[in-house]
């Protein structure tokens, strides 16, 4: 999750895109609760969830191998893109996700901002 | 000042005409260019006919083909119905057809190839079901007789969601994720300018209305025959569902567009043409 942090405040484009988002989201990869805390669009904080009232805004989950699959250069169908993974059954969504759909490309986005950038693709 | 040799424009023609459908006036924009056999174009929910500029300059097929492509009314550059102000749009199965077909017959169309695309791909579905001989043949481009929503439509069109950002938001994911960046963009930009509730309205008739597995086994494609291609990361038509539908009716076509999604014109335009033009060398005889 290091390299999420440093990739997605390394994208300024992304950061333009959520300069209205500020608030903690969920993010559930595998057996591991990630709390994202978002400051006008750039990741201020990333941590583990330690309890269990540490909800977020809303949660977004999914299998670690889900999420490797999206982060690949080229990602198979149904794991492209996150409400093709809900669409398919591959992740789950819950909470008050009215800040998602308020900015769900930049979201959608930023969950794919660990992916390598298009330059980068074989 | 010297004289340039003028712009270099497109082969693209468009112009405004008034079209009559179930009694009232709409102020509809179409575009063409080509000449030959004609080849109505229909574009997808939420959406207009800028999705099908490439199809409209493409010269190979233009040589053959006459190419028209309108924005529905509510659409790109055509008006509502005077007195919209007053309802809600929400197409309908019924709807669709009297418009397609009031197009047609206002160009005095001579059997023409019908191509849409998501509700357009379903909408040719069913008019090769109902008037199967007033069309040379249909092509359904990610259209299915049968699908399953997969997000609440609601969230398309209230007051705290921007509902052009959302509509693109919902979309972006039905595109190939290596269609060019360019393309991709522009196929979003399309559906952040759609008027409010368009899409959500659209969505009624793709989603709601629009199901006819039950009789889309009565299509005779000896009198029509039917194409259904079907792009690979489209995660609303998608190939299983096209599938689906190719199996129930006897004699269509189906070919799966591999690197491609739910907006295979618009999104990666030279990738589609290589499955289009073969396609309509074999309709054209």
């Amino acid at each position: 999750m290091d390299g999420f942090q440093a990739a997605a405040n390394g994208d300024l484009s992304l950061i333009r895109r959520g300069r209205w988002v500020s608030l903690e989201f969920l993010w559930g990869i595998g057996e591991s609760d990630y709390l994202i805390l978002l400051r006008e669009g750039r990741v201020a904080e990333v941590r583990l969830r330690t309890l269990p009232i540490e909800t977020g805004m809303f949660s977004i989950r999914a299998a670690q191998e889900v999420w490797i699959e999206h982060w690949r250069p080229l990602p198979k169908r149904d794991y492209h893109d996150l409400f093709s993974m809900l669409s398919a059954g591959l992740a789950s969504l819950d909470g008050e996700i009215t800040p998602l759909m308020q900015n769900l490309l930049y979201f959608k986005d930023l969950l794919a901002a660990p992916r390598p950038p298009p330059a980068a693709q074989s | 000042m010297s004289k340039t040799a003028g712009p270099d424009y497109e082969a693209i023609t468009g112009r405004y005409f008034n079209l009559q459908i179930a009694g009232a006036d709409h102020r509809i924009y179409v575009e063409e260019a080509g000449q030959g056999i004609p080849l109505v174009c229909l574009h997808t929910a939420g959406a207009d006919a800028r999705q099908f500029r490439h199809i409209l300059c493409d010269e190979e097929l233009t040589a053959n083909y006459r190419v028209i492509a309108f924005d529905a009314p509510w659409h790109g550059k055509s008006n509502p119905p005077p007195g919209w102000q007053d309802d809600d749009y929400q197409l309908t199965t019924v709807g669709y057809k009297d418009l397609v077909q009031a197009f047609c017959a206002a160009l005095d169309l001579d059997r023409p190839v019908l191509m849409g695309c998501s509700m357009g791909g379903r909408i040719v579905l069913h008019l090769a079901l109902s008037t199967p001989d007033d069309y040379r043949a249909v092509i359904a481009l990610e259209g299915a007789d049968r699908l399953q929503p997969y997000y609440d439509t609601s969230w398309l069109n209230r007051p705290d969601v921007h509902g052009g950002m959302v509509s693109a938001g919902f979309v972006s994911g039905q595109i190939a994720p290596q269609s060019p960046a360019e393309y991709r963009f522009e196929t979003l930009w399309g559906y952040m300018q759609s008027g409010p509730g368009i899409f959500q309205g659209d969505l009624h008739f793709y989603w709601q209305d629009g199901d006819f597995d039950d009789r889309s086994g009565d299509i005779d494609t000896a009198r029509c025959p039917v194409y259904l291609l079907s792009g690979e990361y489209d995660n609303s038509c998608t190939p299983e569902r096209a599938q689906a539908t190719a199996e129930r009716i006897k004699g269509s076509k189906l070919t799966v567009m591999t690197g491609l999604g739910h907006f295979p014109m618009s999104e990666n335009p030279a990738l589609f043409r290589q499955h289009l033009l073969p396609l309509l060398q074999e309709i054209a005889g």
